[in-house]
């Protein structure tokens, strides 16, 4: 895993997964089309503000609602390199682990970024540094079954790789 | 030391003897569940796995209901490509329009889904079936991929929230009321990746519909399930309607559990959860007299049978408020037979409400009912998220059907014990 660079881009508690991708764009399950419209019913500028790299830092319970894919999907493709959060609704992260989508934990990191700060992530490390201040966060590790299907890619290879071996 | 209901269920799937909160385990699945929004992503995505058959053809269920009958190109090209997997996976339980339903209302009423089972659904409210004593909850499209390639699935094993309702519900309180005032209690993320388990006088006497809609909305304060310990009621229910036989299991009185609350509901008010949180609930007093432009009655949450007499109950004689539109989708095909013999769909039309064919429309803002900028509307849906159905400047109150009903005809949010008539239950 690398290291990732970009701009905070701030949003608040309970960002609900109608906000992230609302549900009049689910007749698609097209990344590329859902890109488009990421986070639209929370900030509709959003898509235009943010550039490739830049990373999302939320309050608690990020992406509670709906199980779709397509939020970390649309999160995913317009760019976003990781998702901080003080915490995340279940299903998301479940999805987010699933499809590849870098997230992390953590309360201190959420409380203190603010829009426009520019943050380095080593995501083995768990390591958040806030470039300016240099103030450093240590995100909550991910248990080692889940460590290891991201260090497959995602759940889909995990299971090619076990269905191969039998 | 005794064990909750999940814990349970959880440790049977997994072949072992006891789990606690907190393990990971890998849990033998006896239902999956796909719709026409999640499951062409799991399809995509099971293709990738190397596997060429799914894992047994009986067990999955593909359900297409968010945007049928298909509102456009797009969305038919979507249900096509499920379609296409259900006939060549030979698929059996997969439903066009005309036989099919809301998923999580379908699926129990074919029996397809057992006390004692674990079942997962690529859609949050798959946590319905925990009125049956399963331990059913929503998961991603990724990983219904997984279980449709190999029938297994990892969980995280989860804390249990015990609530327990006592005293006698006051007429026109039903499930729904007591789930909102729940979330309302514990907030949008106060049962995050816990199990609920609902106990208590108060739910004894509530039929399976109430059940299924309070298990329904246990996603909505964060909940990973939530579960009644099966009993009489699901015993009848399942009567002549399981398609396999099951083994219930019951939770155990001395199992420790991460929290317990304790409720009176014997003076609780129908509530309402006000825009844009179903935990904003409040009793339906505080907001008695908000103008209302749309009600909708129907979902998988309030769209069965004895939602419908309730609605029915209030309709009859009576006309919808000429600034309101009405629109009332019974959740199942059966449902839907159903309210005709017993004369609802009459009731319904000669209150000049529209009554549509089974579809989730308008509860995700999908069609079939969408809201303008500045419209208001009260449903007895579940989510009142921005935006959610339709426009992001509308806003949206979650009721129960008595509430639903009474706005209807009154034009403004109303009791339904104040606009006379009906019968109250
Ligand atoms: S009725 Fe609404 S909440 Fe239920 S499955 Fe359909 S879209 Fe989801």
């Amino acid at each position: 895993m690398s290291i990732l660079k970009g701009k905070v881009w701030t949003f608040g508690n309970d960002i609900d997964t109608d906000a992230i991708i609302p549900a009049r764009y689910l007749n698609t399950s097209d990344p590329s089309e859902l890109a488009l419209h990421c986070m639209e019913d929370a900030d509709p500028s959003f898509v235009a503000k943010a550039s490739p790299g830049d990373i999302i830092v939320a309050g608690k319970n990020f992406g509670c609602g709906s199980s779709r894919e397509h939020a970390p999907l649309a999160i995913k493709a317009a760019g976003i390199s990781c998702v901080i959060a003080e915490n995340f609704a279940r299903i998301f992260y479940r999805n987010a682990i699933n499809i590849g989508l870098p997230i992390l934990e953590s309360a201190e990191a959420a409380a203190f970024l603010k829009e426009g700060q520019q943050v380095e992530i080593n995501l083995e490390e768990g390591k958040i540094s806030e470039l300016s201040s240099g103030r450093t966060f240590t995100a909550v590790p991910f248990p080692p079954f889940m460590q290891g299907i991201m260090a497959k890619g995602g759940l889909i290879n995990y299971i090619r790789e076990k269905q191969n071996k039998k | 030391m005794g064990h909750t209901i999940a814990e349970k269920i959880l440790a049977r799937a997994a072949g072992k003897k006891e789990v606690f909160p907190g393990d990971l385990i890998n849990a033998k699945i006896d239902l999956a569940l796909g719709n026409d929004i999640t499951a062409p992503v799991a399809i995509n995505e099971f293709k990738k796995t190397g596997a060429d058959k799914v894992f047994d053809k009986e067990r999955i269920a593909l359900i297409p209901d968010h945007f049928t009958p298909n509102k456009d190109i797009q969305s038919a090209e979507q249900v096509k490509l499920m379609r296409d997997f259900a006939r060549q996976q030979e698929i059996v339980h997969y439903y066009e329009v005309g036989r099919m339903g809301i998923e999580h209302a379908l699926l129990p009423e074919l029996g397809l889904v057992l006390p004692g089972e674990v079942v997962i659904g690529a859609d949050s409210h798959t946590c319905t079936y925990g009125a049956l004593g399963a331990f059913a909850t929503g998961v991603g499209s990724t990983d219904l991929a997984a279980v449709m390639a190999t029938g297994e699935l990892w969980f995280k094993v989860p804390p249990t929230i015990r609530i327990v309702y006592h005293g006698n519900l006051p007429p026109w309180v039903g499930g729904k009321d007591l789930i909102l005032y729940t979330i309302g209690k514990l907030g949008v993320d106060g049962a995050r990746y816990a199990a609920l388990e609902f106990s208590g006088p108060a739910i004894g006497k509530l039929g399976m519909d109430d059940r299924f809609t309070i298990s329904n909305m246990a996603i909505e304060a964060g909940a990973k399930a939530g579960l009644f310990s099966p009993d009489e009621v699901t015993r009848k229910y399942l009567q002549g309607r399981a398609v396999r036989p099951y083994n219930a299991v019951l939770g155990d009185d001395d199992a420790p559990v991460a929290e317990e609350y304790n409720w009176d509901v014997e003076s609780l008010e129908p509530q309402v959860s006000l825009p844009f949180s179903p935990a904003n609930a409040q009793p339906v007093s505080s907001v008695v007299g908000t103008e209302i432009d749309q009600v909708v009655i129907g979902s998988c949450t309030n769209g069965r049978i004895d939602d419908l007499r309730q609605a029915a109950a209030i309709l009859k004689g009576r006309k919808v408020h000429p600034r309101v539109r009405l629109l009332i989708i019974p959740a199942t095909q059966a449902i839907y037979l159903q309210a005709m013999r017993e004369g609802l769909l009459e009731i319904f039309a000669e209150a000049e409400a529209a009554v549509s064919t089974p579809t989730c429309g308008p509860c995700l803002g999908g069609h079939m009912g969408i809201l303008a900028a500045g419209e208001v509307a009260v449903a007895t849906t579940n989510r009142n998220f921005v935006g959610r159905m339709g426009h992001p400047e509308s806003r949206v109150y979650l009721a129960g059907p008595a509430v639903a009903a009474a706005s209807a005809v009154s034009g403004v949010i109303a009791h339904p014990g104040d606009i006379g008539g009906g019968e109250a239950r």
